[in-house]
């Protein structure tokens, strides 16, 4: 895993929750190279479901967050007007970063500012697919969303992660079916498929012994209230 | 029916099961949080032969959907709370030409440009109606992306049997949230030159229908007083029998409770996290969970076991404006409360059952 990681996908597919997720097991783990983890929420698409909702957890795990100017105050605007301080962690090479991007190709282009910051190989692009997604239920339109998102940050999408879920509904069946269609996008754009996703708490990883590269996803974003 | 169920946004199921209930013209400005649903629209509509308009206003969003709808179309406007405000007038003359539309409005808090979190302070504007004049419109509230498909699936139809607006108001986190939805099949939908037929009230042209006495009116304008009246009169027999006909609610462990919650939308969700709170605590909470918020459903507050409930909560995020409903529907049999948020602040579940509790303790 190299230092930044930069994570697009289409609307919902679960980019937010796989950052926080992401940036909490990273929070737990010690690394020397990396002694620092920041997330940045460069999500300027949804005004709800936000990383930057979950500053206060993360800021107590020991991980710093960038987001919007509005960030200290509070306001809940979903306006393009992001921190120059989320440069920092990008500039910093002791830094671990975890890039959040808002939605589709649209959500991913506030990343061209700073695509200096991209010209070397200090980050990888990882693409988030969810074949439940109503818009991405088939590997063609899976592979449409990912392409496009490729061509607007004009960065080589470096693998896949594979979130396929159906929120408390998923069931092993519903992981094993993804897990199937990842794998045929994955060969069909020839990008290594990474990591694939689980609900934790409501999927255990002793489900699915036969799914490799399994990562955990809590859901941080959800209010229980929601499941009700 | 599409078998497997599917992971979608709140507002991207809002507008596609508006177009599989056989909306084809959308007319709308874009406004948090339900911004995504013209965004699908201009996307997804002219894929199934409609038309998507974005309009200079709500203004004139709300007027385009009356001509439209006049001449027989099948319409479907969203927005969210202020942008709902501004097609009021709009909605007063719909109603009194009978004109059918299908409206959401995904609301957030206010008063004013408020604020973009969720909030159901529109409560009033939709049951009471921003607009002049003596009119009603049918208002349901769902509490799912599943319930709000179902209702917006429904909504087209409804519209035209009743000849008049029908909105349904959902809060914006049930419009920003993600949920399995299964989606119903395409309804079947009239070709423009079949509409004469189907809705013999449009105004399609009477060429084909040959001469004057066959042309069809759709106004609002009345100026002899006697035929207003009686004009009124007409559209409160109509909505007399809604009142009968589109009443719809949940109720929730009644038998036996102790305290029962009031609640649609979001809240309702929140609330029956609540109840689990108070049962381990030992404190048996019903709840009445209003769909048709319009007509309000009052027949429920019968079901309530008046032998054993002690209050009546309110929960709203609001200041209290459903709370005046649940009052008239109680008709003072039992004591009421408010538990609530406002401002697009939304309750945590053990705050509400914190609320219920200092309510009973309040009674003794």
């Amino acid at each position: 895993m190299r230092r930044v990681i930069v994570i697009a996908g289409h609307y919902g597919s679960g980019k937010t929750e796989l950052a926080v997720s992401l940036a909490m097991r990273l929070s737990a783990q010690q690394d020397l190279e990396y002694p620092r983890l920041a997330v940045v929420d460069l999500d300027i698409a949804n005004p709800y479901f936000r990383s930057r909702e979950r500053m206060q957890l993360l800021r107590e795990h020991g991980v710093s967050m960038y987001a919007d100017v509005f960030q200290s105050t509070g306001t809940t605007a979903e306006l393009p007007a992001l921190t120059a301080a989320l440069r920092a962690p990008l500039e910093d090479e002791g830094c671990r970063t975890i890039i959040d991007l808002g939605g589709n190709d649209a959500g991913a282009r506030v990343l061209r500012q700073f695509r200096k910051y991209f010209e070397g190989d200090a980050h990888e692009l990882w693409a988030v697919v969810n074949f439940r997604r109503y818009e991405t239920l088939t590997v063609e339109k899976a592979r449409e969303h990912v392409e496009a998102i490729a061509a607007e940050l004009q960065l080589p999408v470096n693998g896949l992660v594979n979130n396929t879920h159906l929120l408390r509904e998923t069931t092993p069946d519903i992981l094993r079916e993804g897990q199937a269609l990842a794998e045929q996008l994955s060969a069909d754009m020839d990008i290594p498929l990474l990591y694939t996703c689980y609900p934790a708490g409501i999927i255990r990883p002793e489900d699915i012994p036969d799914l490799p590269r399994l990562m955990p996803l809590g859901l941080y974003m959800r209010p229980a209230y929601l499941d009700k | 029916m599409t078998t497997d169920k599917v992971l979608m946004k709140g507002n991207e199921a809002f507008a596609e099961a508006a177009i599989r209930g056989g909306a084809r013209l959308y007319f709308g400005y874009p406004i948090t949080p339900q911004s995504e649903v013209p965004e699908y629209m201009s996307r997804e509509l002219p894929k199934h032969g409609g038309t998507f308009i974005q309009a200079e206003s709500e203004l004139g969003a709300i007027n385009m959907a009356y001509g439209a709808g006049a001449a027989g179309g099948s319409v479907f406007i969203s927005s969210s709370s202020p942008g709902i405000a501004l097609m009021q007038e709009g909605m007063s003359f719909l109603c009194s030409a009978e004109v059918p539309l299908l409206a959401l409005n995904v609301s957030r808090g206010g008063p004013g440009i408020g604020g973009i979190q969720p909030g159901q302070a529109d409560y009033y504007q939709v049951t009471r109606g921003g607009g002049n004049g003596d009119y009603r419109i049918p208002v349901f509230a769902p509490s799912s992306i599943q319930e709000a498909v179902d209702l917006l699936y429904e909504g087209t139809e409804l519209a035209q049997t009743w000849r008049n607006p029908i909105m349904v108001l959902a809060d914006g986190m049930i419009g920003q949230m993600m949920e399995p939805v299964r989606l119903p099949d395409f309804k079947p939908v009239y070709a423009p030159h079949e509409i004469a037929a189907h809705r013999d009230w449009a105004c399609t042209g009477f060429n084909d229908r040959g001469g004057d006495e066959n042309r069809r009116v759709v106004k609002s304008l009345r100026m002899q007083p006697e035929k207003l009246e009686e004009h009124v009169e007409k559209l409160f027999v109509k909505y007399a029998r809604a009142e009968k006909e589109l009443v719809r609610y949940e109720s929730e462990n009644l038998k036996g409770a102790e305290v029962v919650f009031v609640a649609f939308g979001t809240t309702a969700r929140i609330c029956r996290e609540a109840c689990e709170i108070l049962a381990a605590d030992g404190i048996k909470a019903g709840l009445i969970r209003p769909i048709s918020l319009w007509p309000f459903p009052n027949k429920a507050f019968d079901e309530i076991d008046y032998g054993t409930t002690k209050a009546v909560i309110s929960a709203e995020l609001s200041m209290g404006q459903m709370i005046t409903d649940v009052q008239l529907a109680l008709n003072g049999r039992l004591p009421v409360a408010l538990a609530h948020r406002t401002g697009g602040m939304v309750p945590t579940s053990p705050e509400v059952a914190a609320r219920a509790k200092a309510v009973l303790e309040g009674l003794k």
